[in-house]
């Protein structure tokens, strides 16, 4: 029977109703983050009349235990170790409506061990949307090393792979086929041999590329394979090419990934677009079948962008660091991908490095232990050329794969001759490099001092030059852009 | 010794293995050769000579010109090995591997040939028809139609 009581005193914190958020014990300031904690920061642009205290204090509820008014149930818990504590708020320099970094605590058993979709929805999937806000970016997250150590992280891993492949010392070089629809399994083949018996790596399928009416993937993987044996077989090294193993079921892509590996594949690939949970299924399979795993960020965009709305690509590159891929595009700096140099150098530290420390200017809010696991290679990919590759080498590194698409079909000489322009500039930059030269900027010398002996590469320099691109969509056909000076 | 643009066939037929790090430019002087350890020996890493006259690209273990040199100062030294391997293999490729034992690497840093056959014959691409139009592929070396040893044996010079 129920019986009623005498009601709760005003003001109580369990009166029923509605009390601001930060007087339900969101909005902690005098809060310690513990070694243990996932923290976020997150870009704020309060709706007017909002004070960015509730606002900061509403996220951290919404993406924890809050709902928009008391309800008792939660006495039921220990509660406060399942809030999300914000713990502090720095205002942010705007032209615009008020904007401020807001970071938040959560406590580690909010997750369920090794799972990224858990981790998605638990702090992006409510929060949004809020009213409240007008708009929000989840910027960074700090991973503690207890929780990194639940996930699987990249099938094999940078060094894996060199060992793979056998190939050190340099930045790995691929291509996308073009154009990206349209050409015969037979003749997308032609491609790839070209390409692979030039000089290059790989090459890739793009991420639109599945199994349409014009090229089903059982045809285009057999004839992609026979390009990359022949290929193998003139040069001598290993060679391989992205098959796209992405398809509308997960059952679809162990199908088409299992024929990969049957016809003796290094490399798959799939596309972001086929989401978290089958990402994870797909690098679990990997690992289990030797298969290098590469990750096109396919759909991205539409969310990593915006400076003021959306998560940033270094929680993508995050989570897909743990969740487990070997390869992620990471952009190029000098490409047609916007991204100045310090975002991009964030990234890309995101994916290789062991420990990698706040640092403001190139976007890193937090301190991160990777606690060994493997690291992803970036991959530099869209609107690059040879005559770029001391700016690629001196901006991207090492421990790179740099794929030119348009920069080794567009080659006047043909596909092999592009290959090898390519090639050519990238060993003669790296020897230049290692030799103590500074690439940055006797760059342009080097490069026309090889184009002498090699008239692949005088070739690729006549028709590109110092030409940079403006921004497409990744990997369009080349288009003439604007001609900046070269680097001095 | 003259330039070999890879993308050109190799002189006295053939093809040109294009393995290791700088196979696309022309082969690498002494003095080149010095420059690359002497980057690696800057960076700590050990010096390891080998030499195989096995080319599948699926050949690791090319053999050990003596134990790596883990403790090297001076670059010279190290291309004094060079060329005392190139002196007793001069029909094999040899190569120089710089390997860094740093923690999260633990592997090879940098890797290039420095001693070539004068003649590569290449591989044959071997196919064996599997089911529908799979294929089973398989690299056979034509240098490895003779023994160990022999393989280059008319090709030095």
């Amino acid at each position: 029977m129920f019986v009623e009581r005498e009601p709760v005193p005003q003001r109580s914190r369990w009166a029923s109703g509605v009390i601001p958020y930060k007087q339900m014990g969101y909005w902690r300031p005098d809060y310690e983050p513990e070694e243990t904690d996932v923290l976020a920061v997150f870009r704020i642009t309060p709706q007017p009349g909002v004070e960015p205290e509730e606002a900061a204090a509403a996220v951290a509820g919404e993406s924890s235990t809050a709902t928009w008014t008391v309800v008792w149930t939660d006495r039921l818990t220990a509660h406060d170790n399942y809030r999300g504590k914000a713990y502090r708020i720095d205002p942010v320099p705007s032209t615009g409506l008020p904007q401020y970094l807001a970071y938040i605590a959560y406590k580690l058993d909010l997750f369920e061990e090794g799972s990224i979709p858990n981790m998605a929805s638990s702090i992006i999937g409510n929060v949004f949307g809020f009213k409240a806000v007008r708009a929000l970016r989840l910027e960074d997250l700090r991973i503690p090393k207890e929780y990194v150590k639940t996930f699987q992280g990249p099938p094999h891993g940078i060094v894996m792979e060199r060992e793979i492949l056998n190939k050190y010392g340099r930045p790995l070089l691929g291509a996308t086929t073009k154009p990206k629809l349209g050409l015969s399994p037979r003749n997308y083949g032609r491609v790839v041999y070209e390409g692979l018996r030039g000089g290059l790596d790989f090459v890739k399928d793009d991420e639109n590329m599945n199994s349409q009416p014009f090229n089903r993937w059982r045809d285009r993987y057999l004839y992609c394979m026979e390009a990359v044996h022949r290929a193998m077989a003139e040069t001598g090294e290993v060679k391989g090419h992205y098959l796209n193993v992405t398809a509308a079921t997960m059952e679809e892509m162990y199908e088409r990934a299992e024929f990969a590996k049957e016809l003796g594949s290094v490399i798959i690939m799939i596309d972001l677009t086929a989401g978290f949970t089958a990402m994870a299924s797909m690098s679990r399979w990997a690992r289990a079948n030797g298969m290098l795993l590469h990750l096109h960020r396919a759909g991205h965009a539409t969310y990593t962008r915006q400076k003021n709305h959306g998560v940033s690509f270094r929680v993508l590159a995050k989570w897909c660091r743990l969740l487990g891929v070997d390869h992620m595009h990471a952009g190029t700096v000098v490409g047609k991908l916007e991204g100045d140099p310090a975002s991009v150098k964030g990234y890309y530290d995101t994916l290789r490095e062991d420990v990698v420390r706040r640092d403001l200017a190139c976007g890193i809010f937090f301190d991160q232990d990777w606690c060994h696991l493997p690291g992803v290679m970036p991959v530099a990919s869209g609107g690059i050329h040879a005559g770029q590759m001391h700016q690629l080498l001196h901006y991207l590194g090492e421990d790179v794969v740099l794929q030119f698409g348009g920069g080794t079909i567009g080659h006047p000489m043909g596909i092999a001759a592009g290959a090898t322009a390519n090639r050519v500039a990238l060993e003669v930059m790296i020897q230049a490099r290692n030799e103590g030269h500074e690439v940055l900027r006797e760059g342009p010398e080097i490069l026309r001092r090889a184009a002498s002996w090699s008239p692949e590469l005088r070739a690729a320099l006549d028709v590109w030059g110092d030409v940079t691109f403006e921004f497409e969509p990744t990997d369009v056909p080349d288009t003439v852009g604007v001609p900046t000076p070269v680097a001095f | 010794m003259e330039a070999r643009n890879p993308s050109r066939p190799a002189m006295g037929g053939g093809l040109r293995i294009t393995q290791g790090t700088f196979s696309y430019l022309p082969d690498l002087s002494d003095e080149q050769i010095l420059a690359q350890i002497q980057y690696g020996v800057d960076k700590g890493w050990a010096v390891s000579i080998e030499f195989t006259d096995d080319p599948h690209p699926r050949n690791v273990y090319w053999g050990m010109w003596g134990m790596p040199m883990f403790d090297i100062r001076d670059a010279v030294a190290a291309l004094r090995e060079v060329q005392r391997c190139r002196e007793a293999f001069p029909a094999h490729y040899v190569r120089v591997s710089l390997y860094d034992p740093g923690l999260t690497r633990q592997t090879t840093a940098l890797q290039f040939i420095v001693n070539r056959p004068a003649r590569e014959p290449g591989f044959r691409l071997d196919r064996q028809e599997a089911q529908d139009r799979v294929i089973r592929y398989r690299l056979h070396p034509y240098a490895g139609e003779r023994p160990p040893g022999e393989r280059y044996r008319d090709d030095h010079g």
